[in-house]
């Protein structure tokens, strides 16, 4: 018996539907088709009159979930691609997350983004969009990098009385497994120290996550010990997990799948540098993927974005520094 | 012979409630126009001259448990769904007492948990906020409500429009989506905003039914928005309402709205449609001229009590503010400088 990172979400989502009558969700062929991944397969079965397909309106989609928010309803909204949510840009980031500090009236919703690439997706199905969620004041933005996770995070998204970002990585979908789904979680906030190491610190989330820790391995065959920091939110951000980290090792890498102009490595450089410079022994660095659309083909996407070999890479040039 | 419009309410009843409103509204907006060139209004003051006969005709046919989404040309209409004058002096004063606390002023007002939904400035996007409410309130299996969303001609050129106005009609929702097509947006014409010969037609591309009226006929206002609050009500989905009128102001009182030609304010549509609800309570003996100067003054008098009393109130104090743009305040970025 194992469990995907992709069954985990479509888990958590029966849970928190069987838990709370206040639940409900919404989205692009969510209902008796079951979503474009089947992170909603049978849900619709499950829960009449819950899970509800929308039209291609992702602006509507998102304000009308604020609508029932305000009503006490806890939605969760898929867009079928985190790509497209740049069309519900204006309702998130002025509608939702601003209801709550103008009115006090708080706005639980849950946007799920399969966000991320994956071989052959091109363009527009593959972006990481976490920082410029993160500049919002109002919103929290959670990036799972594991099936417990995937499953406890969401279920607290739900849970959160303001709206959440939930980042879920298309590529992590089905070959990520588990044996099981947790009984218990760290806190949302709370960053997870991923691999112990005592000579450099590698901060990242999500997919890259394991590149980070196949790196790891691959450093480990040459002698050196590599911390990896998997941050699991990014609003929150877990600063003292990451400055206690650089406090063992000295040495400071950030590797994220977005692309690299003031996204979430820069804030974690900005951070570290401002607050524990005396810490560092060499000059913090950060992997990103390069500063292009994400390409199609595989022998492109495979060199855009970071992977074991290049955070390798990064991580020997930073620890001989 | 005159219609009511709910049916609860006595023949011409309707239309008084309506027309005090809208003097209420008429004299409310003079004053922020006062005290905005007194310099005591941060920001800017929107006014909804010319208009007060369609918002009031919206404010009087919505109950209490009934949703609504002004625009910033409604005073009448938030007058009367309920707003006491008092939040609306409050906010543009910026009281720490006001619903908005400081934290937002002039028309981006509301309460939201009493179904007065406050504006964002993105012009469409509350309409599906709207839809959110309606539909929640259905999974409740709450029935009989409607929801009203203002908005102008220029509004009907926005992607929020089309996507909110579809989903309305794919969920059959008691939506009443009411346009003002007041001529301008800001300073663009109706030539450059849309190229369709009605913009009652759009109605029929949603599958959802449309009204026309002359938004500066009161009678035709309170009637005809009447009758659409009354079908949607009813379970006949969401109803497209176009009004034709002219901005009568600028459009804020920053703007002196030269570009509006005087032969078009000359026109039959910049009559003034308090004026033509004074002549109609007068000509079907409604109301005399003595009963219409004892309500202006006794409205000019409420809101100079809102003003010395918003006056005296306090002012927002960063140093008591709780700089919390979550609920949750646990996962508030704690790092941010004081």
């Amino acid at each position: 018996m194992s469990i995907t990172y992709l069954e985990a979400i479509r888990e958590a989502q029966a849970h928190a539907l069987r838990d709370d009558p206040r639940v409900f969700i919404y989205g692009q062929d969510v209902g008796a088709f079951g979503g474009a991944f089947k992170a909603t397969k049978n849900l619709q079965k499950e829960f009449p009159g819950r899970v509800l397909d929308s039209p291609i309106s992702e602006d509507a989609m998102i304000g009308l979930a604020v609508g029932t928010a305000i009503e006490g309803m806890r939605p969760i909204i898929e867009m079928q691609f985190a790509d497209f949510s740049t069309v519900a840009f204006n309702q998130i980031v002025n509608q939702a997350s601003t209801l709550f500090w103008r009115t006090n009236v708080p706005c639980p919703i849950t946007v799920r983004l399969p966000f991320g690439g994956t071989s052959g997706s091109g363009p527009f199905h593959s972006q990481c969009l976490e920082a410029i969620y993160a500049h919002y004041p109002g919103l929290v933005v959670l990036t799972p990098a594991t099936v417990e996770d995937a499953y406890s995070m969401l279920l607290s998204a739900v849970a959160i009385d303001d709206p959440v970002i939930f980042c879920e990585h298309k590529f992590l979908y089905y070959h990520l497994k588990a044996e099981k789904l947790p009984s218990e979680a760290l806190p949302i906030g709370k960053a997870r120290i991923a691999r112990e190491g005592r000579d450099l610190t590698i901060v990242t989330y999500s997919a890259m996550v394991h590149e980070a820790l196949a790196a790891a391995d691959e450093l480990a065959t040459e002698g050196w010990q590599v911390e990896v920091v998997d941050l699991r939110s990014i609003k929150p951000l877990d600063t003292d997990t990451v400055v206690a980290s650089v406090a063992r090792t000295g040495r400071l890498l950030c590797v994220g799948e977005a692309w690299p102009w003031g996204g979430v490595t820069a804030e974690v450089i900005a951070r570290v540098s401002a607050e524990s410079y005396g810490l560092l022994d060499a000059p913090p660095q950060r992997l990103n993927a390069k500063d292009t659309p994400v390409p199609y083909h595989p022998n492109l996407w495979a060199a855009h974005r970071p992977t074991a070999r290049s955070v390798a890479a990064a991580a020997r040039k930073l620890i001989r520094f | 012979m005159l219609q009511t419009v709910s049916g609860s309410h006595a023949v011409g009843e309707t239309q008084l409630a309506a027309y005090r409103f809208m003097l209420r509204a008429r004299l409310l907006d003079d004053k922020f126009a006062a005290l905005y060139r007194a310099g005591k209004i941060h920001g800017g003051v929107f006014l909804g001259r010319g208009q007060e006969a369609l918002s009031a005709a919206i404010g009087v046919s919505l109950n209490k448990s009934d949703v609504f989404a002004p625009l910033i040309r409604d005073a009448a209409g938030r007058l009367a769904f309920g707003e006491p004058i008092i939040d609306a002096v409050r906010t543009y004063l910026g009281s720490a007492l006001g619903p908005m606390r400081g934290r937002d002023g002039n028309v981006h007002r509301g309460r939201p948990l009493e179904g007065y939904l406050p504006m964002i400035s993105h012009l469409g996007a509350m309409v599906s906020v709207v839809n959110g409410v309606l539909f929640a309130r259905r999974m409740k299996g709450i029935t009989g409500i409607v929801g009203v969303a203002c908005l102008g001609e220029g509004a009907t050129s926005t992607g929020a429009f089309h996507e909110s106005l579809n989903q309305a009609a794919v969920e059959k929702l008691p939506l009443v989506l009411v346009v003002a097509n007041n001529q301008f947006a800001y300073s663009t014409p109706t030539t450059s905003q849309f190229a369709c010969a009605d913009l009652a037609n759009k109605a029929t591309g949603y599958g959802v039914e449309s009204h026309s009226l002359d938004g500066t006929d009161f009678s035709d206002c309170v009637e005809t928005v009447g009758s659409a609050v009354a079908r949607a009500r009813a379970g006949h989905g969401p109803q497209l309402v176009i009004a034709t009128l002219l901005r009568l102001c600028g459009h804020g009182e920053h703007d002196d709205a030269g570009y509006i030609a005087p032969e078009l304010k000359n026109s039959a549509l910049g009559r003034d449609c308090l004026k033509g609800a004074e002549e109609f309570l007068l000509k079907h003996k409604l109301a005399d001229a003595a009963q219409l100067a004892v309500w202006r003054s006794e409205a000019i008098r409420e809101i100079e009590e809102a003003v010395a009393q918003a006056q005296r109130e306090p002012a927002p104090d960063p140093y008591e503010e709780k700089w919390s743009a979550l609920s949750s305040e646990h996962l508030n970025e704690l790092r941010t400088e004081a």
